[in-house]
């Protein structure tokens, strides 16, 4: 079902968990809430399946309001983050007992009934084990479990409340592309709330992006990984070196680093860029005219097939992450302790008004491998000279 | 024997099997050894006297009738109190563990003012022909005081601890409030609400001091258990109050049983192997 939501807005003693957000939502749609603890995105999730409701806006379901319906008529699977299976019933039970509260008319049979637990119970995974009660399963199993008995309602909408989040790394992992299959079987609009970035990135088909009870970035994964719309989501999503960058005679520069002309007015005197790991090209070779910053290698740390590089910027007073692929270490000879020369390749940059930056103009910077990109709404894509 | 993590279990089990050996088992075996002088013969005969069947079924009926009052009461009130707020609502808590403070003599002669024919509740009950005081109502009013917070101080942690989230799961499925109640709160409240049953039984079984005050007494009619064995005793009828006390005993002994076995029912579900 589509859904469309509008103005969205929830107070709290003293505090806003939702300011005019605005979203909609296709059919079929994989979205992920994406945000800090405290962002708003579990307050959305609950008001979507009934169980809270808010101090302004609407939510339009097929075009029909949604706020007005109680959350026993809506149509909507939840899941919630731990579970909340009903431990005094066995697994069968427990997936039957949407079907089982039923009023007669629309009651289905016992022998139907039954036979649906037991397909549910195949699609999750679990044949077998609908006699056992919750106590004997484990959280994997509980999980699957939250998830048929949600399934079995038949709900227009599926909603997770951080799925994944009391399971081990393992299990995550094996879960959430399971879930993924899942989805594309089922075909089911499903949101699901998560604070972790990787589960986002990799299951969603958008990202809801939300900080303090605002919507930061709706967009596609990869849009927004690369192309980050605000501050929050640079630093949200993914780890970003901070670049404080300030105007001189010959326009903003951090140290030796001068991006080009800012898109920008007067009236703005500085700016931070936000540079990814991977974004930060190294010189080792020592001949003169390099360019960049120049950075000595305080720690390599070996994490599986990346490296981060631990660099010391004198010149920016900072410290800077650089990764690398672990294979192309010995090619570049990098060791613990040597001077090194190091520049941006990319840059993300925003005026900063006061000391936090501003969203207002974002500028995409593409280095000097000026690849052609589509400005969005009110940005301006610069291709600066070193 | 496998290794225990916890130290200390030889020596605190034996420590409580003699404390539990001269406080309650030899006191149940000096009352056994004394029934035994009756015989079984003395005990049937002691069953089949009227007075003695009277006094022992007013006992078990009365306080098995007080306890399900209890249970009813006590669960709306442990509800009330976790799950509204409002004020007064601490010393409404306060005052539900009064029954366990106050000397059972003071309730009974309590009880008796406020039910007696001339007393506040008794006069406008009298006047529409309902006699409270010095009859086996008045019996199972005292029974109801005295058991009052069993059912409360059992039921009132596990409601606290139930997950809201159970019953948000419940709506979101579909099911209205009385289904939520009794498919998914009940069920889980069931172990708690045994127990409270059991205790509050059978502190209402034993009860002597209140009841005596306002029960009147009247063999064959108002007289429980606990006061003719009393009687026996003042009459030197060792062995007959013993005997009584044994079936008083026996009986308690087997509904406590049962009582254990259905609540053990109640939660198979949380104790299973893994």
């Amino acid at each position: 079902m589509t859904l469309e939501i509008r103005g969205l807005t929830r107070k709290f003693a003293g505090c806003n968990a939702l300011e005019e957000v605005d979203l909609s939502i296709a059919p079929g749609e994989f979205l992920a809430l994406l945000g800090p603890s405290g962002s708003g995105k579990t307050t959305l999730l609950r008001i979507l399946a009934g169980l809270d409701f808010p101090d302004g806006g609407e939510i339009k379901a097929n075009g029909r309001d949604l706020l007005s319906v109680s959350a026993r008529d809506r149509k909507v699977g939840l899941v919630f983050q731990h579970y909340a299976l009903f431990r005094h019933l066995t697994v069968a039970e427990n997936v039957a007992f949407g079907l089982r509260v039923r009023r007669w008319r629309t009651r289905p049979g016992r022998a139907e009934i039954s036979a649906r637990v037991e397909t549910l119970l195949e699609r999750v995974q679990l044949a077998g084990l609908g006699s056992r009660y919750p106590a004997q399963l484990s959280g994997g199993q509980r999980q699957r479990v939250a998830l048929a008995r949600a399934l079995a309602v038949e709900p227009d909408i599926l909603l997770l409340d951080e799925p994944f989040g009391a399971l081990d790394a393992k299990v995550r992992v094996s879960l959430r592309r399971w879930l993924r299959g899942l989805h594309e079987e089922l075909g089911l609009t499903t949101i699901f709330v998560t604070h972790d970035q990787e589960e986002a990135l990799e299951l969603s088909d958008r990202i809801a992006v939300m900080n303090r009870g605002r919507m930061e970035q709706v967009d596609t994964p990869e849009r927004v990984y690369h192309d980050a719309a605000s501050p929050f989501v640079c630093e949200f999503i993914g780890s970003a070196n901070r670049v404080n960058l300030s105007r001189g005679a010959r326009g903003f520069a951090a140290a030796e680093w001068m991006p080009g002309p800012a898109p920008w007015g007067d009236e703005v005197d500085r700016a931070i860029a936000y540079v990814r790991p991977q974004h930060l090209a190294l010189d080792v070779s020592s001949a003169a005219g390099q360019r960049g910053w120049l950075a000595q290698l305080r720690h390599i740390y070996l994490a599986g097939s990346v490296a981060h590089l631990e660099l010391d910027v004198p010149a920016l007073k900072q410290q800077l992450e650089a990764d690398v692929a672990s294979e192309d270490l010995p090619r570049l000879g990098l060791r613990a302790g040597m001077t090194l020369h190091v520049s941006p390749k990319r840059a993300i940059i925003f005026p900063a008004s006061g000391s936090e930056p501003g969203a207002e103009t974002r500028w995409v910077w593409n280095g000097e491998r000026a690849a052609a990109v589509v400005p969005a709404r009110g940005e301006r894509v610069v291709n600066g000279i070193f | 024997m496998r290794k225990r993590i916890l130290p200390g279990f030889g020596l605190s089990l034996g420590y409580t099997m003699i404390c539990l050996g001269f406080i309650v088992l030899l006191p149940l075996a000096a009352l056994a050894w004394k029934a035994s002088g009756v015989g079984i013969m003395g005990l049937l005969q002691l069953l089949d006297a009227p007075r003695a069947r009277a006094a022992l079924m007013l006992s078990f009926g009365g306080a098995f009738a007080a306890a399900l009052i209890n249970t009813v009461a006590g669960f709306l009130v442990a509800w009330v109190l976790v799950r509204y707020r409002f004020p007064g609502r601490r010393v409404l808590d306060a005052l539900v563990d009064l029954p366990f403070a106050l000397p059972t003599a003071v309730a009974g002669i309590a009880l008796t003012a406020l039910y007696a024919p001339n007393g506040w509740l008794g006069q406008p009950l009298f006047d529409h022909g309902i006699r409270v005081a010095y009859t086996r109502l008045g019996v199972g009013v005292a029974m109801v005081f005295v058991g009052f917070p069993f059912v409360v101080r059992t039921v009132q942690p596990v409601l606290a601890a139930l997950d809201r989230e159970i019953e948000e799961a419940a709506e979101s499925l579909g099911a209205r409030r009385w289904q939520s109640f009794l498919r998914v709160i009940l069920p889980l409240m069931l172990p708690a609400i045994l127990t409270g049953f059991a205790l509050a039984l059978a502190r209402a079984v034993g009860e002597y001091g209140s009841v005596i005050f306002i029960a009147g007494n009247l063999p064959m009619q108002s007289e429980i258990a606990p006061l003719l064995i009393v009687q026996k005793l003042e009459e030197f009828d060792y062995a007959g109050a013993s005997a009584l006390g044994a079936v008083m005993l026996v009986f308690a002994f087997a509904i406590l049983l049962v009582l254990a076995l259905l609540q053990r029912w109640s939660r198979r579900w949380a104790e299973l192997p893994a």
